[in-house]
């Protein structure tokens, strides 16, 4: 079960003078749950534009089959008058990348109403997109990432603007696939404590240095005051993770 | 007299005519509206006449200069694949200066007037039979290069990230629908001419896209709309003898109006 399926060696990004990751090395095998964290601008979002092959690095070398990534993006909402409907947008997950005109046949209607179910959006099937909340789109773009079969899911923020209940909807599909497909999840996110259940391993990217390991090897007092540079403290509290002091986390200072 | 006119072979090459462009015009529509890309229409419209005008002076056929104006600016748009604000303001420049040559040219060149006003507001009436055969080749190669690019460019077109992710070649199909755009417009040019090209391949499609949110459904309707239009236009135009394309606009505005009116009703 040690079959790599990413593997990323001395990776580095920078634009100008700013310096966003610095010889980031790490290796994805199947089957993986990799939280990645940070404050915003960490580089998250560019790490997994690298994965894609969308940016260039400006060090260091990405090794990965880039055929069959499922990517669910961050949320952009889409234009309200577009001539689509939710399981339009699913469908492209399946042949939105084949060329022609084709009839979906029978099967694969049946596929896509199944992984619109599975993301409860059944009722949204058949509605304009883009007079779906943010979170009701979300629901279909990883409607979308399931459908394609992917060899790897790249996923920038999937749980904004979703309730606690769709985030454990969309958190157990993903860690479903995982284990029934051998698909790894690269999963950025501001905030942890939706997944700490699924995940295997966090990287952390923090504004000096990065860190990546089994949760409680990164999240904690000693890593985190490292990677920041700052004394940062890091809590469980009931079972969640909860960090205090870093810059852009001001306002939980302000609630106490 | 309307009865008698339509008999007539130049009445029936016209609505051949129109109809083959009615077709293209509201297919390629559907992507020139969900892309934004109304203005750079405009553009490569005007463009066309700096072409044809310019044809004109050095002694050439004005629908190839056309053709040839169109497909530079689609193609250049294409490459440089502007976006927001910025592609805005370099159409806006280009199209200035585009506008200036071609009054340059119309005023060097020493023919018949009426070349230059047909180019502007189209000769439907005029088209002749090779004139014919050759827009119905046009439009059937754009119509098949436009089947084989659907999937991929409705895609590209709604979610540009997630479809370079799936392999999509989004840079490629950029180029590949601004040369479509450009061929369908020295189409269009040809029956409502320059200053009209918008009502064929913009009204039709918005106004489809406002009578329902099915994208196969959406093609289909903005084709109907485009060709009721059209075919509308040149029989009205025998009956009273107005522009053409001012009855050509007219329908399909009222068309527009009417999907605004459906969707204001109906408080979406």
């Amino acid at each position: 079960m040690t079959q790599l399926v990413v593997s990323v060696e001395g990776l580095g990004l920078r634009f100008g003078d700013r310096e966003l990751l610095r010889d980031l090395t790490f290796e994805l095998e199947r089957g993986e749950f990799l939280a990645v964290l940070g404050p915003n601008g960490a580089g998250k979002t560019s790490l997994l534009r690298i994965l894609l092959g969308q940016l260039a690095p400006t060090a260091g070398r990405v090794v990965l089959d880039r055929s069959r990534i499922g990517y669910v993006p961050q949320q952009r909402v889409f234009d309200r008058d577009l001539p689509l409907r939710g399981r339009d947008l699913v469908r492209f997950g399946l042949d939105g990348n084949r060329w022609g005109v084709g009839r979906l046949p029978p099967a694969d209607r049946r596929r896509i109403d199944d992984v619109i179910a599975s993301v409860g959006a059944s009722a949204l099937a058949d509605a304009p997109l883009g007079r779906l909340s943010g979170g009701e789109q979300q629901r279909l773009r990883v409607a979308q990432a399931l459908i394609s079969e992917p060899g790897l899911l790249l996923a920038d923020e999937p749980l904004l603007s979703l309730d606690l209940a769709y985030q454990q909807v969309i958190v157990s599909l993903l860690d479903e696939r995982r284990h029934s497909a051998g698909t790894p999840v690269v999963f950025v996110t501001h905030d942890v404590n939706p997944i700490l259940n699924a995940v295997d391993r966090v990287l952390y990217l923090g504004p000096d240095g990065w860190a990546i390991g089994a949760v409680d090897d990164v999240l904690n007092t000693e890593t985190l005051s490292r990677l920041y540079g700052i004394e940062v403290d890091v809590l469980r509290v009931r079972g969640r993770v909860v960090v205090v002091g870093t810059p852009d986390a001001e306002h939980v200072h302000h609630v106490h | 007299m309307f009865t008698t006119l339509l008999g007539e072979h130049f009445v029936h090459t016209a609505l051949l005519a129109g109809a083959v462009v009615a077709i293209v015009s509201g297919a390629i529509g559907v992507f020139v509206v969900m892309r934004g890309l109304s203005f750079a229409v405009h553009a490569i419209s005007e463009l066309g006449f700096t072409g044809a005008t310019g044809a004109l002076v050095l002694g050439l056929s004005p629908v190839v200069g056309m053709i040839g104006g169109s497909l530079a600016v689609g193609a250049a748009l294409g490459v440089l694949s502007l976006r927001g604000r910025e592609r805005d303001s370099a159409i806006g420049a280009v199209l200035a200066f585009g506008l200036g040559l071609g009054v340059l040219f119309l005023s060097l060149y020493q023919g018949y007037a009426t070349a230059a006003t047909n180019i502007l507001f189209g000769s439907i009436v005029g088209v002749d039979d090779a004139q014919l055969v050759a827009l119905a080749g046009v439009a059937a190669l754009v119509l098949v290069a436009l089947a084989i690019v659907y999937r991929p460019l409705y895609f590209a077109a709604i979610d540009p990230e997630v479809a370079a992710a799936r392999g999509v070649p989004v840079r490629g199909l950029s180029v590949a629908i601004f040369l479509l755009v450009a061929l369908t417009t020295a189409e269009a040019i040809q029956v409502v001419g320059v200053l009209l090209v918008l009502t064929l391949v913009i009204t039709p499609a918005a106004a489809a896209q406002r009578l329902t949110v099915r994208p196969g459904l959406t093609v289909l309707l903005s084709i109907g709309i485009a060709l009721v239009s059209t075919e509308g236009g040149i029989l009205l135009s025998l009956a009273k003898d107005w522009p053409t394309s001012f009855f050509i606009s007219a329908i399909s505005f009222a068309f527009y109006a009417a999907a605004r009116l459906r969707s204001f009703l109906a408080g979406t």
